[in-house]
């Protein structure tokens, strides 16, 4: 075990430790979990030399606040949670050192959900089916299968594989759209499911994030959709889906989603949508725009170019 | 070589949907239907063996397909999922047998033998009568999807779903029968208990079933 270099002195409201998921473990019925932006977190990892698949701490809607223990660097990303150290605002998306007794606390959030802090090296943690990702059902993975209390040492995995650069840093330019909250999506295997006027709704009505809105999902308040036909049989499900259960309101499924279900999926946001949908907050409006899968490959490509300037 | 079609049974027409741009659902009927079920296993079975398919979930009559999109297309892996689609089948292993103790005394039991017109005894007598397939792994962490269950104890599910079902319930619904490896909500009926671990977190897989297991209920005392 290696000395912390974080200490966490406040947790903020809900911390974890994430990476890219366990995809395999659905199979078992286990959600695939990992950070809900993946552009983020990809990102944040990149900016300080490490693997894209290193471990990163998720911070939702409140960042925590930490001292370093040891000088290190690291990258904030995602949500604009008013990241600051020693109480000096601090960039985001940038490769910053900080030296021994720095503190890294967070303010207000000014846009976002969803926070993301890389340390050079990775983050040490609990893997459990091939991940550390924190599964709070099963209590494994990340940090003892839970999310980060007070008093809490974050260590690093290893020392760092690159030369430690700091500086390094994502323009906006390169960054998904995140203050447009249109999800654009695909036409879902039970689309013909909805009633006339259905469609429409389903691609052009506002939707809000209602406050059952977590790491598995967000249940949608907007107009109702109504569907017919027979129940479905089970099938296997993934984070994007839109699914409309009896009651007309939708779900749009994320990262830590039931790996199967038999309500109708009437559209599935397309993957280079996801950071966007990952960082809305309850109460936020979205809306869902139909795509070809030709755009939403150009989509995922442009955002896998943005990230590959990090990779030199 | 043309794959050979089995003249006694034709191949099933196999449709696909995209789920998004990374996974597409492969389905190949809508009924309840052991074969359906026997064929979507052994096509999730060939597909995981594709360089460009990341994983492939066997559903109850198709396949969910999570492929890498910087080396297949939809177009390409559909056409290829109905090649497979097309063979005949392997012959249908049997799966792995599970005896699984149930004490009948569920809180619904009562309820159900009342709606179904039968004594408790009875329900349990018919329920643990056949071997029941695993159809299905999923929903939460070591669900199991088993049927089909006797039409003797077809009931539509709760009305009100339970917010917490105890781990270890086992519950009917439809022609389908589970046990709750977990805490959750649930809007099954529960008629009895069982203190086998469907879920075992550190193992792996993490769970005791698998699709295309079978399992044998049998009563037992407290």
């Amino acid at each position: 075990m290696r000395a912390p270099v974080l200490r966490v002195l406040q947790p903020g409201l809900f911390t974890t430790i994430q990476d890219l998921g366990r995809p395999n473990a659905i199979t078992a019925g286990v959600p695939p979990g990992g950070a809900m932006d993946r552009f983020a977190h990809r990102a944040a990892n990149l900016l300080v030399g490490n693997s894209e698949a290193e471990a990163t701490l998720e911070c939702t809607l409140s960042g925590p606040d930490l001292v370093a223990e040891r000088s290190c660097l690291v990258a904030i990303t995602g949500a604009d949670l008013d990241p600051q150290v020693n109480a000096q605002a601090a960039p985001m998306w940038t490769g910053i050192f900080l030296g021994r007794g720095d503190r890294l606390t967070f303010g207000a959030r000014h846009a976002g959900g969803r926070a993301y802090i890389a340390v050079a090296g990775g983050i040490e943690a609990d893997r459990w089916l091939a991940s550390t990702s924190t599964n709070l059902m099963a209590a494994r993975g990340g940090f003892h299968g839970r999310n980060l209390k007070a008093g809490d040492g974050i260590a690093d995995a290893r020392d760092s594989m690159a030369p430690m650069v700091s500086g390094r840093h994502l323009p906006g330019r390169l960054l998904p759209a995140y203050a447009d909250h249109t999800l654009f999506a695909v036409a879902g295997p039970h689309v013909r499911r909805l009633h006339a006027e259905g469609r429409a709704l389903l691609f052009g009505a506002p939707y809000r994030v209602s406050r059952e809105a977590d790491r598995m999902g967000y249940r949608l308040e907007g107009p109702r959709l109504a569907t017919s036909g027979e129940e479905l049989l089970s099938f296997g499900l993934t984070a994007g889906v839109v699914q409309v259960p009896h009651g007309g309101q939708p779900i749009l499924l994320m990262a830590d989603h039931q790996t199967a279900g038999g309500y109708p999926v009437v559209a599935t946001v397309v993957s280079a949508s996801m950071p966007v949908a990952a960082q809305l907050v309850p109460g936020d409006e979205l809306r869902f725009a139909e795509v070809t899968l030709e755009r939403a490959r150009q989509m995922r490509a442009s955002l896998a170019a943005a990230l590959d300037t990090l990779r030199s | 070589m043309p794959p050979p079609r089995s003249a006694r049974k034709p191949a099933p027409r196999v449709r696909i949907h995209p789920l998004g741009d990374t996974a597409l659902l492969a389905e190949l009927g809508t009924r309840l239907d052991t074969a359906l079920n026997t064929r979507a296993i052994a096509l999730a079975s060939a597909l995981t063996k594709r360089r460009d398919v990341r994983q492939a979930v066997a559903g109850y009559a198709g396949v969910t397909v999570h492929f890498d999109p910087d080396q297949t297309t939809h177009d390409a892996l559909g056409a290829a999922i109905k090649r497979l689609a097309t063979k005949r089948p392997p012959m249908a292993e049997p799966g792995r047998l599970h005896r699984i103790p149930v004490v009948y005394e569920g809180p619904d039991l009562d309820e159900v033998a009342a709606r179904l017109k039968l004594s408790p005894q009875k329900i349990a007598e018919v329920h643990a009568r056949p071997i029941y397939r695993v159809f299905l792994v999923g929903f939460v962490p070591g669900w199991a999807y088993l049927g089909p269950l006797p039409e003797e104890l077809e009931l539509p599910r709760r009305h009100v779903p339970r917010t917490q079902v105890p781990a270890g319930s086992v519950a009917i619904a439809g022609r389908q029968t589970g046990i709750y490896p977990l805490p959750t909500p649930g809007g099954w009926h529960l008629i009895g208990r069982t203190s086998v671990k469907l879920f075992l977190p550190d193992r792996d897989p993490p769970c005791l079933f698998r699709a295309g297991d079978r399992v044998k209920f049998f009563a037992a005392t407290r």
